[in-house]
């Protein structure tokens, strides 16, 4: 076989195995958008470019009588936007105390930090749900914040100090001789140089509590304060098949958003995972 | 000689009069701190008093008497007392401390600090301090308290039949962890779950680690078009949240209407499959389904390794007369592997502990006739089960913490190889 017929072959093989792998990947998602355009509330008989597309599907999500999507979507949003800011503001005063200063019980808290980011926050999920119910708790979005921001705590805490060590101390060093107090150094210094490393801690604590199921479902009990993935999962267990295409349309609006801001923001993850992954 | 010796003096009185706290303070002529010190602990003592008092009578008793005393109430109170306990020891430890060394200090004949220049020491080292306390509050209460709630709970004998405020609870040693090796039913089914969590773990774990190297590798070719859109659509299964797609993927396997069946293996001629009540093929679902969310994260990260591996090393390869496959294993491979173990670690344990596609797909079922957990049941979904349905709280507590040590156990094998220990700060 002359070099040149190897290379045909050769890309040919690639590009069937890039198809056969392309068409894996995008059948689910063009079955679940051509489901949620599929008239009437059951599958059968359905193809997945359906005749006699409607969009009433998705008219009744947005009819808040008709079904608490919008609330749903509105419960999450807040929950995952506050987890956010608290998680961020906490992780950056955190990481900012281990990386610039020596004190005492500060190899201990580095410790403890390191052994409690391998305990996933979930694995005491009968003492969370116990805890919620005793102090009253349970069933409020206040208890979700709580438990999902302190669950990042640990391994942002890491993520952010070992990007906060590389910023040179010269620079705290020669704003305290210009008689800059801690705080300042803090927040006009440091801060604004550790932007790259915030963006990946605040785009961690968005998508992990948007993400997260088990939590939330442990918490939360009455409806109108379900996030979306409980919202969706209790639409399919209900009434598995019988509001099937409704259950495509809320998946569809759900996953659109988030993949354009996932794959928009994607370096940020791959960079942060990268870190986190390498350095604990 | 005899001078030093005499002069130690200072340092052991301060010590001994701070027994009662503020008093070596005095010693040394610091009355502020002293007061401050004294004050501080008398005020604990007076605030906690009772709260430490039942706390402590109630973690070792949980309750003698229905319906005055509520087991786990009891349980809560006696660690936030522990907590208590120990936040007093580290107060009492610093004043031991601060009159030791300020006695030295007059020994060794140095002047001790003035007021002014303890408030300024005290903002100082206050600093960091102050940065870390609300973060920290946080983890004891929603991380700490739980760990050690869910640690305690396993040695109590709390589930539907002993649950308040009906009745009371009780401690009873290990006979949690005996349970569940002794008897035939625990032991069967924790054997049974357990031994799925480990062929799960590996299996879909390993294959999505093969298709994401392989799929990498294959778009790597310099010579291949279109690779944007081609990575763009790679990535795509990690960009839609997972229990979205779970959630299709259990629609899409749904014997009566799902897609896989009516449409896919019927164009083939294929029988319809039993995918959500016949156990070996809810498995196999499973772990395809596994392979679909998982390979896009390591497609990532083998795309990023591949562009940094030079050149020079293929070319050298070409001019010694390799084939494809031989610079594959001979370089890309391990220059791959090596980058990116780590996070091949971290995906075995997060796959140990996807209680996302096991409980969305459809519920750890089959159901299994006799036994607390389905026949896709991992330990994680497990323990939810127990808890939520059959109220087993201590047998739930006991296997969270096996599933525990299990993931440390990695987790610490991990990281003892990784940077994290070996950076000088840690030292």
């Amino acid at each position: 076989m002359s070099p040149k017929m190897q290379n045909t072959v050769r890309l040919t093989l690639s590009y069937i195995a890039i198809a056969i792998a392309c068409v894996i990947i995008l059948y689910p998602v063009l079955w679940i958008v051509g489901s949620s355009f599929n008239p009437g509330d059951s599958l059968s008989g359905s193809s997945i470019i359906p005749k006699d597309a409607t969009l009433d599907h998705y008219k009744s999500l947005f009819n808040t009588a008709e079904s608490d999507y919008l609330l749903w979507y509105w419960n999450t949003l807040k929950i995952c936007i506050i987890t956010m800011i608290l998680a961020v503001a906490m992780i950056s005063c955190m990481a900012y105390a281990f990386s610039r200063y020596r004190f005492v019980g500060r190899k201990n808290g580095l410790m403890t930090f390191l052994i409690l980011q391998m305990i996933p926050n979930f694995a005491a999920l009968i003492a969370i749900y116990v805890l919620a119910y005793i102090t009253g708790l349970l069933d409020t979005h206040f208890a979700l914040i709580l438990v999902y921001a302190g669950g990042l705590l640990p391994m942002n805490t890491w993520l952010a100090k070992g990007y906060f060590d590389t910023i040179p101390k010269e620079l705290d060093e020669s704003a305290r001789i210009d008689g800059a107090g801690h705080f300042r150094i803090f927040w006009q210094i440091i801060l604004p140089l550790a932007k790259p490393i915030l963006a990946v801690v605040a785009l961690f604590s968005f998508i992990t509590p948007f993400t997260d199921f088990i939590l939330a479902q442990v918490i939360l009990r009455s409806e109108e304060k379900f996030t979306l993935a409980v919202g969706l999962y209790k639409m399919i267990s209900d009434q598995f098949g019988n509001e099937f295409t409704t259950f495509a349309a809320g998946s569809v609006l759900i996953a659109i958003p988030i993949s354009i801001l996932f794959l928009s923001l994607q370096r940020y993850f791959i960079s942060g995972l990268t870190a986190g992954g390498t350095k604990g | 000689m005899e001078a030093t010796e005499r002069q130690t003096k200072h340092r052991k009185t301060a010590l001994a009069l701070s027994i009662i706290p503020g008093f070596g303070q005095f010693y040394n002529k610091q009355i502020l701190k002293g007061l401050m010190f004294f004050i501080l602990t008398v005020s604990f003592a007076v605030a906690f008093a009772d709260l430490i008092n039942i706390g402590l009578w109630g973690i070792v008793t949980l309750g003698e008497k229905l319906p005055r005393d509520h087991s786990i109430f009891l349980l809560t109170q006696g660690i936030i007392a522990v907590l208590v306990i120990l936040i007093g020891l580290v107060i009492y430890f610093l004043n031991l401390r601060d009159a030791y060394l300020n006695g030295r200090n007059r020994d060794l004949g140095i002047p001790l600090n003035s007021v002014k220049e303890q408030y300024r020491n005290v903002t100082e080292q206050g600093f960091p301090y102050l940065m870390l306390s609300p973060g920290f509050f946080l983890l004891i209460f929603v991380v700490i308290f739980p760990i050690l709630f869910v640690i305690l709970l396993s040695f109590t004998n709390y589930d539907l039949y002993h649950s308040p405020p009906a009745n009371l609870v009780d401690w009873i040693g290990v006979q949690n962890y005996i349970d569940i090796f002794k008897l035939d039913i625990w032991r069967d089914t924790f054997l049974d779950v357990f031994s799925w969590t480990i062929v799960w773990t590996f299996v879909a774990t390993t294959g999505q680690i093969a298709i994401g190297i392989f799929l990498a590798v294959l778009m790597n070719q310099k010579d291949l078009k279109f690779k944007g859109i081609f990575r763009t659509i790679f990535i795509l299964p990690w960009a839609v949240p997972a229990f979205v797609s779970i959630l299709v993927f259990a629609g899409m396997f749904n014997e009566t209407f799902g897609a896989i069946n009516n449409d896919i293996l019927a164009a083939f001629g294929i029988d319809a499959i039993p995918w959500l009540t016949e156990p070996f093929w809810t498995k196999v679902a499973l772990i395809l389904i596994q392979f679909w969310l998982g390979f896009p994260f390591i497609f990532a990260m083998v795309t990023g390794v591949l562009q940094s591996i030079p050149d020079e090393l293929y070319e050298a390869a070409t001019v010694d007369g390799a084939n494809m496959w031989q610079k594959f294993r001979g370089i890309t491979l391990p220059m791959v592997l090596f980058a990116i173990a780590p996070i091949l670690i971290t995906q075995y344990t997060f796959n140990f502990n996807n209680f996302n596609v096991i409980y969305l797909f459809n519920g750890g079922g089959p159901a299994v006739s006799g036994q607390t957990a389905g026949s896709t049941d991992i330990l994680i979904s497990w323990i939810y089960k127990l808890t939520f349905t059959s109220a087993q709280y201590g047998k739930a507590a006991a296997i969270t913490m096996i599933l525990s040590a299990i993931v440390i156990g990695v987790a610490l094998w991990q990281f003892r190889r990784t940077k994290s220990f070996q950076e000088e700060d840690m030292m």
